[in-house]
């Protein structure tokens, strides 16, 4: 494991008395307001800042005492709009590292050629310049050269904050993939507070003038931020965003007011409740109705309520459960199977005692309902450590 | 025109002979000024407060008439075509330094944090990464140069016949022969744009990865996904 503790002091103090354990195979999120010193922490991590003070050890040895360029090309590195070499191909630009390393000419390329594929782009923009390509495409290449040497660790600071929300979701989604399969060390610069959520497996929100505020998986710091600034920082709706973590699992569903469209006069009446979810024979939802309105057979679709959008039992979250009985005009949320047949309704009340029986457990924190099931996540909070003021 | 492309004996030189040494005398201070201006010009990036002093100097030199040079110059290397060169040299570094340096300050701020966290060291990142994006706006500043040194050498005419072209105009007087002058004059100003045309030729060959306008090429944020309000139209 990584074991960080820096101290760095320009005149100005940059980040002050700072103590990290970066967890292994993980990605470290360090977030917070412009001038909190997260990018000059990550920049200390490979030593394009030297830190006044404090030691950083990387796997139990002294960053110190190894030599700068060799703890570099050991290190991907991803910047804000990619800092591309816009002279190169892009296939040149993903191979910089492997050639530098002194790799052939013809490796380098086909490590390069298999990191396109890797990080979703096609192979025939590898003859391209980067003026040729949209910003988003060069931010996969930003990230495919940062892993052309394979390196155990990536820094990224703030590699998705130029491009448009759409284009961001993608590459966050595609990180979360890679990550997945390569497992690396990565830690991650970024200001947005929900990028940091969605992305880390263990957060650190810093505040102006270089202290860190927390320290904690991205649930803990929804669910109990640690101060005033902390909380601030999160935004209004944090409880609302603090159910993305929690599964909808334990949500219990009912099938009584759910008929398929070809039911009969007693189906349709047996129920007794306000509302029916009308589906098609293959058990795919088709809208909703009162059931007087409705007559056996002579249901049509044109004539129910739309349903909304529904959620996926079980794989996903409670928020979006809870989205779905919000954005339903019944008031009740549609759960179906992964093929889209449904399984189910839940009304927003029975939804809100799934939350609250949830947040009675708390057991699900560190795992993100609906992603990333299976990975490191699940030994990082173990290594927390809280941070001395 | 009779007797255009006929050359005075006093020269001592063909038409083609003239325009050899005219591009000899107007090139070659190019070169020493561009080979001098490299480092200054790296100097300049590495300690920023350099850079307006050595602009004020250079500016200064350039100031001086080329004519008010000679006749310092003469003094210490005589009527040749060293003395024609020597302030064409000069004029030459005026311009490339500039151009250099801000040929290299324009590498984004990104690409050489990239670049330094993969490993580049000093030496490296100057020739692989500075240098060669520093290249559209270096031969920008080359090819100012060339043009003002091909124009400049016909002053050396007045400093005993060194003036390669410019000779036929002080011989057109001279010999009351006006169509050696308009002989100098096309002559040079058809150097001028072939040169010209020339450094944009290698500007392109050096640099395939600009964005040039127009031609069959993608535009620069073309991507797989259309806009949205694209999309919607469609």
């Amino acid at each position: 494991m990584e074991s960080v503790t820096k101290r760095y002091a320009d005149g100005t103090v940059a980040v002050d008395r700072l103590s990290l354990e970066i967890p292994d195979r993980a990605i470290t999120v360090l977030v917070g307001p412009s001038g909190c010193g997260k990018t000059t922490t990550l920049r200390m991590i490979n030593r394009m800042v030297e830190p006044s003070e404090g030691t950083i050890l990387l796997d139990g040895e002294d960053l110190q005492q190894q030599p700068v360029t060799t703890l570099r090309r050991s290190m991907g590195y991803v910047i804000q709009n990619a800092g591309l070499f816009q002279h190169r191909t892009i296939l040149d630009n993903i191979a910089t590292v492997p050639r530098m390393t002194g790799w052939g000419k013809q490796k380098s390329r086909e490590r390069a050629a298999e990191l396109m594929e890797r990080v979703g782009l096609d192979s025939s923009l590898g003859k391209r310049y980067p003026y040729q390509l949209s910003g988003g495409q060069q931010q996969r290449v930003g990230v495919a050269r940062a892993l052309a040497a394979d390196p155990p660790v990536l820094l990224m600071d703030e590699p998705f904050s130029a491009v448009d929300p759409v284009v961001r979701k993608g590459l966050q989604d595609e990180l979360l993939r890679i990550q997945d399969e390569l497992g690396k060390t990565i830690v991650f610069v970024t200001h947005d507070i929900d990028e940091a959520i969605k992305l880390g497996t263990m957060v650190a929100v810093m505040r102006t003038g270089g202290h860190l505020a927390q320290f904690a998986p991205p649930a803990e710091l929804l669910s109990d931020p640690a101060d005033a600034f902390v909380e601030d920082f999160l935004g209004a709706d944090r409880g609302i965003r603090g159910l993305s973590f929690f599964p909808s699992t334990g949500l219990e569903l009912a099938t009584g007011p759910v008929v398929r469209v070809d039911a009969t006069a007693e189906q349709l009446t047996a129920p007794g409740a306000p509302y029916l979810l009308v589906t098609d024979a293959d058990d795919r939802p088709l809208g909703w109705a009162e059931p007087r309105e409705l007559r056996a057979g002579e249901i049509t679709a044109d004539a129910l309520l739309p349903y909304g959008r529904p959620f996926v039992a079980g794989t996903d979250s409670l928020r979006a459960a809870l989205d779905c009985a919000v954005l339903s005009p019944t008031g009740w949320a549609v759960a179906v199977d992964a093929e889209g047949r449904v399984t189910g309704v839940a009304s927003q009340a029975t939804i809100g005692e799934a939350i609250r029986a949830a947040h009675g457990t708390g057991s699900t924190a560190g795992t993100r309902a609906g992603e990333r099931t299976g990975d490191a996540a699940a030994d990082g909070p173990a290594d927390v450590t809280k941070v001395a003021p | 025109m009779n007797g255009f492309f006929d050359i005075p004996s006093d020269l001592d030189n063909t038409y083609f002979g003239l325009i050899g040494l005219h591009l000899r005398e107007a090139l070659l201070p190019v070169l020493v000024g561009l080979l001098a201006a490299l480092p200054v010009a790296q100097l300049c990036v590495r300690f920023r407060w350099l850079y307006p002093p050595v602009l004020g100097v250079t500016t200064v030199f350039y100031a001086v008439p080329s004519l008010a040079v000679f006749v310092v110059l003469i003094d210490y290397t005589g009527q040749t075509e060293l003395t024609v060169m020597i302030p064409l040299a000069v004029y030459s570094l005026v311009v490339l330094v500039p151009a250099i340096v801000d040929g290299v300050r324009s590498v984004p701020e990104e690409t050489l944090a990239a670049s330094t966290a993969m490993g580049f060291g000093p030496v490296r990142r100057y020739l692989q990464v500075q240098l060669p994006i520093a290249v559209p706006a270096i031969l920008a500043g080359l090819r100012v140069a060339v043009s003002a040194s091909i124009s400049l050498v016909s002053v050396g005419a007045l400093i005993g016949n060194q003036g390669a072209l410019g000779n036929l105009l002080a011989d057109a007087q001279k010999y009351g022969r006006p169509e050696l002058a308009v002989n100098s004059v096309l002559t040079t100003a058809v150097l001028a744009v072939l040169c010209d045309a020339l450094l944009v030729l290698v500007r392109n060959l050096l640099t395939p990865w600009m964005p040039r306008g127009g031609g069959g090429r993608r535009p620069k944020q073309a991507a797989e996904r259309p806009e949205p309000q694209e999309a919607a139209t469609r």
